[in-house]
């Protein structure tokens, strides 16, 4: 609880550093990633992370120095160089875009590699501390490199901003773009320079291999909240910063932790919690929904059955048993005397002597559900000139869909019919 | 001695990925077999923790059932929660390897194993751990022998199913309509892909292993349109890059992991300028011989 206090008092100048560092990197990468998860290019995004150590390794070897901005130039050229060459290879040979982007990404860290395990061998001090690129460490940024990257994050952000309608338009309609004279190259490199730009930064705090994750994954989790771009944007932007701030919080409790696995984990985290919860679109939330439908539809399945029997006897007042109602329909017994104990409680049903009689209410809704399905059943054969044997089928499934609106769009359209394709009368 | 050693390593490894990565890159696939491999590091280290030793046989189960995991958590994103395919590659196997470098940093004190080394591996300390017999006799390093039946049970694989893997690559609504489940034959591909990730990791290290999947495949794609040549020319191609990458590790005294990845990167370059069907220089002469 110390700890806690200590850390969010934000007094000692490092924790400032750290923590502000981290939200920047975290933040400015989520919201580019949201532009290439929406372009469905997530992956790239990995091959760039993993082409940026050799421009690294370059740009040391040719200067000799640290300076993290001769660094970020290194970096910037070889991320971008990378995506030319997924694109190159992609729309120049039959090879696939995932194969390529596998290729660039294995090839380009190979060299990095092969440049930093023979940087180290020739014993120059000054290179220790470049593998820190290799796995990042948002605890070690101080002054200089924070400077360089809260600028370059800062940039990315106004850019977002600035561009955001033409941005938009590219995720979403290429083609319309074009058509309205965007200049849709332009804006492709434009997107590719910012995903290069927030690989180029993010790197420092996670590393190489997670760099996808401040990519992907925030805007993956955003994803799942809201069909709205804007809304989407912000909510990537915030998950980034505060796994960034939990992550630096961790290595400060415990300075063994390295920041950028912990940045991930707590960012993936809130994404699978996401993808299970999140209202809507989330698992649990679809579950559900598929749940609800099966049982109103075994339910409208039960009144209509029972209204059937009604108008098959001419007598709409008897109480029927489970028996007859399982005699003209297969439902499953425990299902079907589940959804009749529900349909009573909700007051559609009467029982009377362990038989079923429809309230005045259960009779309005099976006579709905008979009617939508005859109705359907006549509208397809008028218009679309099906045989009346074939629309069965289709109007079991729609029956339980119409809505009272397009219930009435049929009704007038049929100029208010009265019998359906089989002779009988639609109620 | 020890360049033969290394030179052999880095060889069956080229092996077992080559072969496998064929199947990959059809099936389009190929980065789905990287986030395998990385995927397989909290398995080698939990494995590690609980014998705590560098055996190798819980070590491949450990990291063998982690590398399926990875593919069914993959599918279940996407097939389940709707996350969008490259999306649910992204964050299944960053998420993994996450928690992997985290337990190797809680479990710094047991476990001998470095973060450096899961991406490029030690392939140079191959050589110094042998197998030696009670009467002194030295049988060869340990990784080699693992790796040798690694490959044969990739290489009996690849031949007994050959019928099933190629038709579930390339027809996999005729396989399933004569009867090969398509499913069963994806977990037994993502099976092996894990065994070899694992198998190498050690070895060679993550990146190489993806290099090896995607690189020798891509080329000998790009070099024939027979699917059995193009095994046989991947695999070829792989060892070929084992020999030229070592020399160029000693040449430029870097890591060797890294130079058999440039070496196979230089490989691609060369097929997709020169390839006789598929490179580019060459169909550009043939469009120019038409013209005339």
């Amino acid at each position: 609880m110390q700890d806690f206090i200590e850390f969010f008092s934000f007094t000692d100048a490092n924790i400032r550093y750290v923590t502000l560092g981290s939200v920047l990197l975290a933040a400015s990468s989520a919201v580019v990633g949201c532009f290439t998860l929406l372009r469905k290019r997530a992956l790239v995004g990995d091959a760039v992370a993993h082409s940026v150590l050799p421009g690294v390794c370059l740009a040391f070897m040719l200067s000799g120095t640290k300076n993290p901005f001769i660094l970020l130039i290194g970096a910037f050229v070889t991320g971008w160089l990378s995506l030319l060459v997924i694109d190159y290879i992609t729309s120049r040979s039959r090879v696939k875009e995932d194969t390529a982007i596998g290729l660039v990404l294995s090839v380009f860290f190979g060299i990095g590699i092969l440049m930093l395990t023979a940087i180290q061998q020739t014993g120059n001090a000054a290179q220790s501390g470049l593998d820190k690129f290799l796995f990042g460490s948002a605890a070690s940024l101080i002054g200089e490199d924070l400077i360089a990257f809260g600028v370059v994050a800062v940039l990315l952000l106004v850019a977002v901003v600035v561009f955001y309608k033409e941005l938009t338009l590219l995720c979403f309609d290429q083609a319309y773009a074009r058509t309205i004279g965007f200049p849709v190259r332009g804006l492709e490199l434009l997107l590719t320079t910012l995903t290069v730009f927030a690989v180029v930064v993010g790197i420092q705090a996670v590393g190489v291999v997670l760099m996808a994750a401040m990519l992907i994954t925030p805007a993956a989790a955003a994803r799942f909240w809201t069909e709205n771009l804007k809304v989407m944007l912000v909510l990537a932007a915030l998950i980034g910063a505060f796994s960034g701030i939990a992550g630096a919080f961790v290595s400060y409790t415990a300075p063994s932790m390295p920041t950028g696995p912990w940045i991930v984990l707590i960012v993936s985290m809130i994404a699978i919690l996401s993808f299970a919860l999140a209202p809507g679109r989330g698992w649990v939330a679809r579950i559900m929904r598929q749940r609800r439908n099966k049982t109103r539809i075994l339910e409208e399945n039960l009144l209509k059955l029972l209204y059937q029997l009604g108008e098959l006897r001419q007598d709409y007042g008897s109480a029927r048993s489970l028996e007859e109602l399982l005699e003209r329909r297969n439902i499953p017994k425990k299902e079907a005397l589940t959804g009749l104990r529900k349909l009573r409680r909700q007051g559609y049903l009467q029982k009377v002597e362990s038989r079923w009689l429809l309230t005045p209410e259960g009779e309005k809704r099976g006579r709905r559900v008979v009617r939508l399905h005859r109705l359907w059943e006549l509208y397809l054969t008028q218009y679309l000139n099906l045989a009346s044997d074939h629309v069965h089928e289709d109007a079991e499934t729609i029956e339980h869909i119409i809505t009272p609106e397009l219930e009435q769009r049929l009704i007038e359209e049929l100029n208010y019919p009265d019998l359906d394709p089989h002779s009988a009368r639609i109620p | 001695m020890n360049a033969f050693w290394i030179i052999l390593t880095g060889s069956l490894v080229a092996t077992c990925c080559s072969l496998l990565g064929c199947f990959l890159i059809l099936r389009r696939m190929a980065m789905v077999g990287d986030a395998i491999s990385h995927a397989v590091l909290p398995g080698i280290v939990i494995a590690f923790m609980f014998t705590g030793s560098r055996d190798t046989v819980p070590m491949l189960i450990g990291a063998g059932l982690l590398g399926v995991l990875t593919t069914f958590l993959i599918e279940f994103f996407h097939r389940f929660a709707r996350v969008q395919a490259d999306a649910a590659i992204g964050v299944t196997f960053t998420w993994l390897f996450a928690i992997g470098i985290i337990l190797i940093s809680v479990f710094a004190g047991q476990v001998d194993l470095d973060q450096d080394c899961v991406l490029y591996g030690e392939i140079a300390y191959v050589p110094l751990d042998l197998i030696i017999t009670e009467g002194g006799l030295s049988l060869g390093p340990r990784t080699v022998w693992m790796l040798a039946v690694v490959t044969l049970l990739i290489g009996a694989f690849v031949v007994l199913g050959y019928k099933e893997l190629f038709l579930t690559t390339f027809d996999p609504a005729f396989a399933a309509a004569i009867g090969i489940s398509t499913t069963l034959w994806y977990y037994l591909l993502m099976g092996a892909v894990s065994l070899t990730t694992v198998a190498s990791f050690e070895s060679v290290g993550a990146i190489l292993v993806v290099a090896f999947l995607v690189a020798p495949p891509a080329t000998a794609y790009l070099l024939t349109d027979d699917f059995k040549s193009m095994l046989g020319l991947s695999v070829l191609l792989g060892i070929i890059a084992s020999f030229a990458g070592y020399y160029l590790a000693v040449w430029l005294d870097g890591s060797i992991a890294g130079a058999i990845a440039t070496v196979t990167g230089i490989e691609f370059l060369l097929a997709f300028l020169f390839s006789p069907t598929h490179g580019k220089l060459r169909s550009q002469k043939r469009v120019q011989t038409i013209s005339h």
